[in-house]
This record gives C-alpha cells, structure tokens and sequence, in this order.
C-alpha cells in the first residue's frame, strides 16, 4: 500500500532515421497526479489519449523522458518494474500458457522466496477471493474469458503490491459479464483497499468504478474529480463533450457556449422554470425510445446545425410532437458557460 | 465463355466446375509426386535392393547375398568409427547451434543501431553458395599459411617456446586427429546457425509482449523469465530448429568432403562420407548402399521423436 506522485512526466517515443526528433510522439506529455494511499483512480480517455502509457511508465515498462515517480514517496524512475512491487493485470490477461492455474497464481510469489505451505496458502487465499479454487490445475487454454480474468486478478492480488495496476480489465468479457465483474471489483477494493489506478475508455465503467477520476486528452490530463464532478462539472468543452451519453449540449448563445446534459433539457409547462431558466425554442426532428427514456433530437433555430438532444422520462413521450417547435429551458444552476475559442469554463469551476 | 474441351464433355450429372478442380489438383501435384518418386523413392528402393546384393559399379549381374553387407560392416573397424563419429559430428553441431541460436536471436530481438547490418551478417553464411564458402573455411584451416594460426602466433599464444599452444608454428587444424572434428564442427555451427536462428528469433516473435511484461512485473528477473517462461514458450519451435539441424547434419557430408575426406586416419568420417568412399569411389554399390541404409533408423525415428513431441507441446500450452 502506498501513494503514487507524478511529477511532470513526459513519455515520448522517438522515431527512427533522420527526422526523429520531429517525428517522436508525445504519448505523456507534462501530467501531474497525486494517487492517495487506498484510492481507486481512473485514467479515462478515448485510444491514444496516452492513458495506457501514462500506466505503462508508472509501472516501469516504459521509459519515461523526463519527470519524477514516486511510488510511496520514493523516486523509482530509475527502477525496473521487477523492483517496484507492484502489480497489473493487462487487457489480455498475460497469463502464463505452459503454466496451470496454481502455478500462475504462485509465479509473483516465487520472487520472494516464500516456502511451500506459505505459498499454497496464499494461493489459496486468492483463489477462494474470486472463485476459482476448482480451476487450479487446469491450463490457462481449457479457462472461459471471465475465469482468464480471475485468474489474472487472483495473479495480481497474491502477494501485497504497493500499487495495483489494471488495464482496460473488463475490456475483453461481454457486456453482461462486465457488469458483473465491474461490482465484483469495487466490492474486492473496499474489502482489501490497495492503491488502485484502473485504465479504462469506457466512461460507464469509470463512473461506476473511480474515486476520482482523470480525464486524459492528448498526453495530458483535462480534468481530474470525482465522477459527479467530471460529469456535472466539466472544467472545459473537451471533457463536457466526453462524459455521459449522449453528451452534454454545447449551444452557442451570444459569445458563450451555453452547455447542459440532455436530461436537464426540458419543455416548459411539463416542467416549473425557476427564474432565469435559460430558455430555448426547440424544433424537434426525432424521436428515440429507449423503453425507459425518449431521446429528442432537434435543434435550435438560434443555433441552426447544432444537434441537440433531450433527454425526458417515457411518460412525457405523448405531450411531445414531432416535427413542431417547443419551449424548452434549463434551470440556472445546470447552464455551464463555456469561452467558445479556448473551451475552458467561464463560471467558476466548483471542486 | 471458352470452356477446355474436356469439362464440356464430361458428363453423367457431375458438375463441370467439380471435375474441372479435379483435373486441375492432378495436375498441380503431378509434378511434386513425379519428383519426390524420381529423386527421393527410386533412389531410395534402389539403395534396399543394392544393399541385399553383391553389386560394384564396374560388374555385370548383381548377385543376391542377403544381410551379408549388413552383417560384415558390424564388424568394420572403419565403420564403427564412422557411425560414433556421426553422433559426435550431429551432436556437437546441435548443442553449439541450438546455445548460439538462442543468444543470436535473443540480441538480435533488441533495439540498437546498426542493427540491420548485424542481421546482414548473420545470415550471410545461409546465403553464401556451399562449396564455396567451405573452400573459404579451406584457407582458414591451412597448414601453413592459416591466417587463424597467424593471428595466434602474433598474440603469443603459438609458435614460440613456451606459448600455452605449443612451439610449432602452426596447429594443423586439419591434420590433428581432434582439432579436425573440432574444425568441421565449427565450419558446420557456421553454415546451420543461420537457419536455427531465425527460426528461433520467428519462435520469440510469436511469444506475447504481455506475457513478457507481465513476468517483469511478477519480479522475475532475467535467467528466471528465460528459463521458466521464454524457453517453456519457445520449445515447440526449438524443436523444429533442432529436428533441422539433426537432418541437415547427420545426412550431410559436404563440409567433411570439403575439408578432410574423413580424415586424418577416418577420425572425421560419418556414415554419408563412408557411404560415398565406399559405394562410389570405391565401386562397391552395395556395401555403399549398406552404410547409408544405417543411417535411416536414426533419421526417421529422431523425426518421428520430435514430431511427437512438438504436437504434444502444443496441445499443453
């Protein structure tokens, strides 16, 4: 157990031949992030954001070009990642083919040179953790996805890592499965509360998941909060853009882009404006029924081209017609302004 | 539409499409069979019928004479040499090639610069025609103008009184009874250790970049990731590379022809070599063909082991 500093990183990989240094990809490109003792923290960003790499050079696979980690208040920039105990399990699992089970889950511990009854009962212990004591002597080949997933985690969690790293776990198991195992992993953090930073693209799973939240964009972090924050508070256009689905509305009003989540977007009359509500017109097109909700698409005809989206409870799917202009609006509180060149947030920022 | 005149006449409800692939896989195959019968089946049915007859090359009728090739060569000084030379020569190949192999592809799985040169260079030796890249080895091995022994005898280890390798001026590479195995087993580990090596280096390509990883962070550290993870990976290819070696080595005489004909006194003769000596240039076809017959139990059941066993390395990983 230990906290996680960084410090100004910047991971780049250089090309090869003679523009390289033109050509050298800022994956990481100047993040600072305090991870406290027993948090889970999620790095969230779509495929290239540098989320992976940003882990991937926190556990020491990658080597980072300038900057500082610190893994419970010790640099270990310079460390192999056998030195820094920690642990990971990757998106593929990376379990050993020509090893069964059991011996997958003792690998980390023969590192540490513990004796046989030590080992099988760490073994053990892991195992019963998450299910899987009747697979220990079968081969990684003759596992389901869900149980190649236990066995990496019942792998990652045998021994005491200083800090537990996962990327994109769930990535690989079906969607019912996920959502099983997306429980399974909050309830097996609280229980055993190790410093965890959990790569994800999936925004679901890391507003389920996260204690906090880090928003990454470019080799950089956006907006780091806790999930209610990142998603009712974005600190700017990208992150706003990025979080809920569908996504937050950015309408362009004056000199300002007015943002404000779908579900928040109402019809006057089904609704009671507070004073100043932000009002809209709203020329409905369509109309999508998701059982439990209606998705309306339109736009405004202040803001013509801008798709914009409501998001209302089923039972008002009647008092809604298609094809005609409503009133909508906003309460106050949930209208985010926005400066439309540098997308930053022009309303302060509460955190 | 133009349609061979065979398929439009074919008839009796078969589709013409299906009977067309049926002439056209005959006639692909055709001439891979038609070789393999021609170069590798006569020969071979020739050889067993040879070696059960009295029969030299200068001779008219071939006489029956059972196992009695077979019978007198058990009791051959030369052949008894030659067949323990044989193992000697494919075995001391496999290990250095399997070792060096291994090294080769471990570096060359690196980043460094230069790196396509050092991949150049390693496999030159596979490239470089045979026979003349053993008359090469020829001059390296001279018995007087070596430039082997000349780089010893400037660094001191040979040549004067006192030197840990003697006072002569030259080692006779291939005029001393052990250092002329030792020759041909190096020029051997030359010529085969480019194919081991890349096909140990196609074998740690296909090992996950995952696993690897993953391993380090387990905190194994090198000899424990190489020893329990990467070599348990790789040994259904390792076995490939050595089933390759085996053949190519213990089938082949052209380094040996090339550099000592089996000699000094038959310290370097295998059983292809003797096979040669006797059955061709001596004229003697059926004992030649004896010679050479004993070398198919150690072949095809070293191919039928390995066979096995890397099917069975694939089912359990």
């Amino acid at each position: 157990m230990a906290t996680l500093q960084v410090r100004d990183l910047h991971t780049h990989f250089v090309g090869t031949g003679s523009r390289r240094a033109a050509r050298a990809v800022h994956a990481v490109d100047g993040v600072d992030l305090d991870v406290h003792d027993g948090e889970f923290l999620v790095l969230l960003g779509a495929s290239g954001s540098g989320k992976t790499t940003l882990m991937r050079t926190v556990a020491g696979l990658e080597k980072l070009t300038s900057g500082e980690v610190l893994i419970g208040g010790q640099v270990v920039n310079g460390l192999p990642p056998n030195a820094r105990n920690i642990a990971m399990v990757f998106q593929s699992y990376a379990l050993y083919p020509h090893k069964s089970v059991y011996k997958n889950i003792s690998f980390p511990l023969e590192a540490i040179r513990l004796d046989r009854n030590a080992t099988k009962e760490k073994v053990e212990w892991a195992a019963q953790l998450f299910d899987i004591g009747h697979l220990l002597q079968r081969k990684p080949r003759m596992l389901s996805g869900g149980e190649r997933q236990r066995v990496a985690l019942a792998r990652a969690l045998v021994r005491e890592p200083n800090l537990f790293l996962l990327d994109e776990p769930l990535s690989n198991l079906d969607a019912k499965l996920r959502h099983t195992a997306r429980h399974e992993l909050k309830k097996l953090h609280h229980r055993i509360g190790i410093t965890t930073i959990y790569v994800t693209h999936d925004q679901v799973e890391a507003m389920g998941l996260g204690e906090r939240v880090a928003v990454m964009n470019h080799g950089k972090i956006e907006q780091i909060g806790t999930p209610s924050d990142i998603y009712r508070e974005p600190a700017n256009t990208f992150v706003a853009k990025f979080m809920g689905s569908p996504a937050m509305n950015l309408v362009k009003r004056g000199d300002e882009l007015l943002g404000f989540h779908p579900e928040n977007f109402l019809p006057v009359g089904q609704f009671e404006p507070h004073a100043g509500a932000a009002r809209f017109s709203f020329d409905v097109s369509g109309v999508e029924d998701l059982g439990s909700d209606i998705l309306l698409y339109g736009s405004l005809p202040e803001a013509a081209g801008e798709e914009v989206i409501a998001k209302l409870p089923a039972r008002l799917a009647g008092s809604i017609e298609v094809g005609r202009e409503h009133d909508f609006f906003v309460q106050p509180a949930l209208v985010k302004r926005f400066d439309p060149s540098s997308g930053k947030r022009l309303d302060a920022v509460a955190s | 539409m133009s349609r061979p005149a065979l398929s439009t006449r074919s008839g009796r409800g078969q589709p013409d499409a299906q009977r067309d692939d049926t002439l056209l896989a005959i006639g692909m195959l055709a001439p891979a069979v038609l070789f393999i019968v021609l170069l590798v089946g006569l020969p071979f049915g020739l050889a067993i019928y040879y070696s059960l007859h009295d029969v030299t090359t200068g001779g008219t009728t071939p006489r029956w004479v059972g196992l009695g090739n077979f019978a007198s060569l058990l009791g051959d000084n030369t052949f008894q040499t030659s067949l323990r030379n044989s193992f000697v020569f494919t075995f001391s190949t496999l290990i250095a090639v399997l070792v060096l192999a291994t090294i080769q592809a471990e570096l060359l799985m690196r980043e460094f610069r230069g790196k396509w040169l050092v991949r150049f260079l390693i496999l030159l030796p596979w490239t470089a025609p045979v026979a003349l890249g053993l008359i090469g080895w020829l001059w390296m091995f001279d018995s007087v103008f070596s430039p082997i022994d000349w780089l010893l005898r400037q660094v001191g280890l040979l040549g004067s009184p006192g030197a840990p390798l003697g006072a002569l001026p030259n080692l006779y590479w291939l005029g001393d009874k052990t250092l002329a195995m030792v020759s041909v087993v190096l020029v051997n580990v030359w010529r085969l250790l480019p194919l081991a090596t890349v096909i140990v280096l196609a074998g740690l390509n296909s090992i996950p970049r995952d696993v690897i990883e993953q391993s380090r962070i387990d905190r194994a550290g090198y000899l424990r990731r190489l020893f329990d993870i990467t070599l348990p990976m790789l040994s259904p290819i390792l076995l490939i590379a050595i089933l390759f070696t085996f053949v190519f080595t213990f089938g082949d005489m052209i380094s040996i022809f090339i550099l000592t004909r089996g000699g000094p006194a038959n310290t370097t003769q295998v059983l292809p070599s003797m096979a040669f000596f006797t059955g061709i240039l001596g004229g003697n076809l059926g004992r030649g063909a004896a010679v050479a017959l004993f070398m198919l139990p150690a072949l095809a059941g070293m191919s039928a082991l390995l066979l096995r066993l890397v099917r069975r390395s694939e089912v359990t990983t």
